[in-house]
């Protein structure tokens, strides 16, 4: 289970209808499980279709977390167009065994937010409790 | 030798390559990290010529991208 503020899930939400067509992303920082704050990321991608993180700042994003005393537990995107679930190459690209996947959904008539567990191509459905 | 390590301060073997250092911390396919030392990036084609030592910091951080 992964514990997420609401101003934390909204914020997410908002990304998401920001940036759309294109995908929004970012990491969720926290620590045991709860989500203390989102970091935005840029997309270098700038497609509807596909998300990549720049390098530098993913470090930058790491580091600023470390100093808090927090870690990065979470990547979120959004699908802008298809459903909240992990696409072929979401879970190709999911190379990163210690952090849950948020997806959140644009294709509904209200956001649709999800998160996942994606280790060794396997997809397992993560419960999101909204504090 | 003392690293640290994603913040986390370990012992490691002495004379540890960056590619061996990589597979120490589980890391499937280090092709597919962005890795720095002492907060300079090593190029994919420096690894296995990085020569870590005592007191180094290494951070590596997994290529984040996807699809929909």
């Amino acid at each position: 289970m992964i514990k997420i503020p609401q101003s934390v899930y909204d914020e997410i939400v908002a990304h998401a209808l920001k940036d759309t067509p294109i995908e929004a992303c970012g990491y969720l920082a926290g620590i045991e499980g709860e989500v203390k704050y989102a970091i935005p990321m840029k997309n270098t991608d700038a497609s509807n279709e596909h998300f990549s993180f720049d390098p530098q700042e993913q470090f930058d994003a790491f580091k600023k977390t470390q100093k808090e005393g927090l870690r990065l537990i979470s990547v979120y995107h959004s699908h802008p167009e298809t459903p909240a679930r992990p696409s072929e190459e979401d879970i190709r690209l999911a190379f990163d065994p210690n952090v849950s996947y948020i997806i959140v959904s644009l294709a509904g008539e209200v956001p649709d937010m999800k998160s996942f567990i994606i280790k060794n191509k396997t997809v397992e459905k993560e419960e999101i409790e909204i504090i | 030798m003392k690293l640290t390590i994603n913040g986390d301060a370990k012992e490691i073997k002495d004379n540890v390559s960056l590619p061996e250092l990589l597979i120490i911390e589980n890391v499937e396919q280090p092709d597919m990290v962005s890795v720095q030392l002492n907060d300079e990036f090593i190029r994919q084609d420096e690894h296995a010529s990085v020569a870590l030592k005592d007191g180094d910091e290494i951070n590596f951080l997994y290529f984040m991208g996807g699809g929909a």
